[in-house]
C-alpha cells in the first residue's frame, strides 16, 4: 500500500483500485479546530484537481480536492458525525471519502512521504 | 486600512506570544497570537469555564484632558462626537458608545471612562489613528488629546477571573461591572476596568508597555488560566452578540440599523449634538430598513461572512456580517443585516452558503448568556 500526497496537502493511499483520501497531518494543523465537513456522495465522479469536499475548521472553509480523478465509492460518515476526527487522526480514521481510480498513472506525479516532508518543511 | 508597505507592529508581549507557541498573524497592522497550541476551540471553552488571559495592546488607549484657558468639560467636548451620556458618567464608571459620521454612520465604537481628572478611552486597533486625528480635528482647542503608546493592555475574562484578579488586587472583587479604579498590581501602577468583550465576567488591565509581561506571566502562572489568542476572542464575542467593529457595524450602518438603540439615552435623543441626531431621530420613529440579528443556521455547517441571505421567494434581503461555529453553542451562529421586514426572531431565513441553500432563522442574541457581574 502507498500513501501519496498533493501540493494542496491531500493524501491519497491506494489499495488495489481504490483510493482513500484525506487532508494531511499538516493540513489539520494549519486548519485548527475541524466543526464540519461536507463529502461527496458514493456514485460522484470526481476529476483530478477539482472540488472534492469542504471542511470547515472554527476560524475558515477550505476546499479539498480530488488528488486523482475516479468515482466515489464511500464517504466518511464517521467523519460527518465526529469532525474532529480530522484532527485526532487525520491520516488514519479521520479519512474523507474513496474514489476507484480512473486513471492509476495520476499517482506517479504525486509525492511520496519523504518528498511531501520535504516540500513542508521547504514551503513553511 | 494598513498601508502593507508599512512594517508590522508589535505590541509589548510579541516575544512572550512566541514563546508560548502561538501563532501569529497579521492584525490591524499588528503581529498578533490567533491562536496558542491549545486552540480556538479549547481556548474558548477555557474560558467560558475558568479564565482567558487576552493581549489588546495593539487598541488605542487614549486620555482626553481639559486645557485650562478653553474651560470646556472633557465630557461636553466628546459629546459633540458620540451618542452616548458622557456627562452623566460618573468617577469611576465606563460606557460604551460610538464614533458617528454626520450621516449617522459608526465611524468606531469605543469604551470611555470618567476618570476624574480625566476621560479614558479605548478604541479598536484599525480604528486609532484616524480616530485619534477625529478627536484632534473636532476638539481642537477645547481638549488635549493624549494617545498613550507607552501603555499596554491586557484582558482576563472568564467566570474565575474576578478570583483569580483578587489574589493580585484585592478590591477588585467587588469592582461593579463597567467600573474602573486605579490599583496596584505586583508593586505597578495599573488601571483596572470591570469589562471586556466576551459576554463573560472579566477586566481589562492596562499597564506600563515595560511591565506588561511580567504582569502576563503572573495572570498565566495561577492555574485557572490560559493564553487565549484573537480567534476564540473572535467566537467569544460573536455567541455573545457584540459587534465587530468594520464587519458588523461601520460608516454605512447606524446604530438603529445596528440594533444598537441602547447606547442612545434619552437625554441625547432629545437634545442631540452628536452628528447624525437627526436621522437617527427619524430613523427611531419610523424604524431602519434593515436590522442587525442574529441568525441561527440549521444543522452544523457555519455560514461565514458576506454569505447572502434569502427570503422565502429567494429574494436577497441582507448578508452576513459575523458567521462561525459557536464552540459553547454547539452549533454554527452568525449575525447579520436583514430588510426589517424578517427581522423578527423566528423568521425563517434562507442562507447561499457555497452556491447551495442553507435553512436558517432569526434567533435572538446573543446566543450565550451574558455572565457580567452585578455586584
Amino acid at each position: 500500500m502507498t500513501v501519496k500526497y498533493t501540493k494542496d496537502h491531500e493524501w491519497v493511499r491506494v489499495d488495489g483500485d481504490v483510493a482513500t483520501i484525506g487532508i494531511s497531518n499538516f493540513a489539520q494543523g494549519q486548519l485548527g479546530d475541524v466543526v464540519f465537513v461536507e463529502l461527496p456522495e458514493a456514485g460522484r465522479v470526481l476529476e483530478q484537481g477539482k472540488e472534492a469536499a469542504v471542511v470547515e475548521s472554527v476560524k475558515a472553509a477550505s476546499d479539498v480536492y480530488c488528488p486523482v480523478s475516479g468515482t466515489v465509492t464511500e464517504a466518511n460518515q464517521a467523519l460527518v458525525d465526529d469532525p474532529s476526527l480530522a484532527n485526532s487522526a487525520p491520516e488514519t480514521d479521520g479519512w474523507f471519502f474513496k474514489v476507484t481510480l480512473s486513471d492509476p498513472s495520476q499517482l506517479d506525479a504525486l509525492m511520496d512521504e519523504a518528498a511531501y516532508a520535504a516540500f513542508v518543511e521547504e514551503s513553511h | 486600512m494598513t498601508d502593507s508597505t508599512e512594517a508590522i507592529k508589535t505590541t509589548a508581549l510579541h516575544a512572550l506570544h512566541v514563546e508560548l507557541g502561538a501563532r501569529m498573524v497579521p492584525f490591524a497592522g499588528y503581529d498578533m497570537p490567533v491562536q496558542y497550541p491549545l486552540g480556538i476551540l479549547k481556548e474558548h471553552q477555557h474560558t467560558r469555564d475558568k479564565a482567558g488571559l487576552f493581549d489588546v495592546s495593539h487598541m488605542g488607549q487614549v486620555r482626553l484632558k481639559p486645557i485650562a484657558s478653553a474651560g470646556v468639560d472633557p465630557a461636553a467636548a466628546l459629546e459633540t462626537l458620540v451618542p452616548g451620556d458622557i456627562k452623566g458618567l460618573a468617577v469611576g464608571r465606563t460606557r460604551y458608545t460610538l464614533f458617528l459620521n454626520e450621516q449617522g454612520g459608526i465611524l468606531d465604537d469605543l469604551m470611555v471612562t470618567n476618570a476624574g481628572d480625566h476621560l479614558f478611552l479605548v478604541v479598536n486597533a484599525a480604528c486609532k489613528e484616524q480616530d485619534i486625528a477625529h478627536l484632534r480635528s473636532k476638539l481642537a482647542g477645547l481638549v488635549e488629546v493624549e494617545y498613550l503608546a507607552d501603555l499596554a493592555l491586557l484582558a482576563l475574562q472568564g467566570p474565575l477571573a474576578a478570583e483569580v484578579m483578587a489574589r493580585f488586587v484585592p478590591e477588585a472583587a467587588t469592582m461593579p461591572f463597567m467600573s474602573c479604579r486605579s490599583a496596584q498590581f505586583n508593586g505597578v501602577p495599573v488601571t483596572l476596568t470591570r469589562s471586556g468583550y466576551t459576554g463573560e465576567d472579566g477586566y481589562e488591565l492596562s499597564c506600563p508597555n515595560d511591565a506588561a509581561e511580567a504582569i502576563a506571566r503572573a495572570l498565566l502562572a495561577e492555574a485557572e488560566v490560559e493564553a487565549i489568542g484573537l480567534g476564540a476572542r473572535d467566537s467569544l464575542r460573536l455567541e455573545a452578540g457584540l459587534c465587530l467593529y468594520g464587519h458588523d457595524i461601520d460608516t454605512t450602518t447606524t446604530p438603529v440599523d445596528g440594533a444598537l438603540e441602547w447606547t442612545l439615552p434619552k437625554r441625547r435623543r432629545a437634545e442631540g449634538g452628536f452628528p447624525g441626531h437627526a436621522i437617527i431621530v427619524q430613523q427611531l420613529a419610523d424604524g431602519a430598513s434593515r436590522r442587525r440579528v442574529g441568525i441561527q443556521p440549521e444543522g452544523r455547517q457555519p455560514a461565514r461572512e458576506h454569505t447572502d441571505i434569502l427570503d422565502a421567494d429567494g429574494t436577497k434581503i441582507g448578508e452576513i456580517t459575523s458567521g462561525g461555529f459557536g464552540p459553547t453553542a454547539g452549533a454554527p451562529v452568525a449575525m447579520g443585516y436583514v430588510d426589517r421586514a424578517h427581522a423578527a426572531v423566528g423568521t425563517p431565513l434562507t442562507l447561499m452558503v457555497r452556491g447551495k441553500p442553507l435553512p436558517a432563522r432569526v434567533a435572538a442574541l446573543p446566543f450565550v448568556p451574558q455572565r457580567y457581574y452585578r455586584g
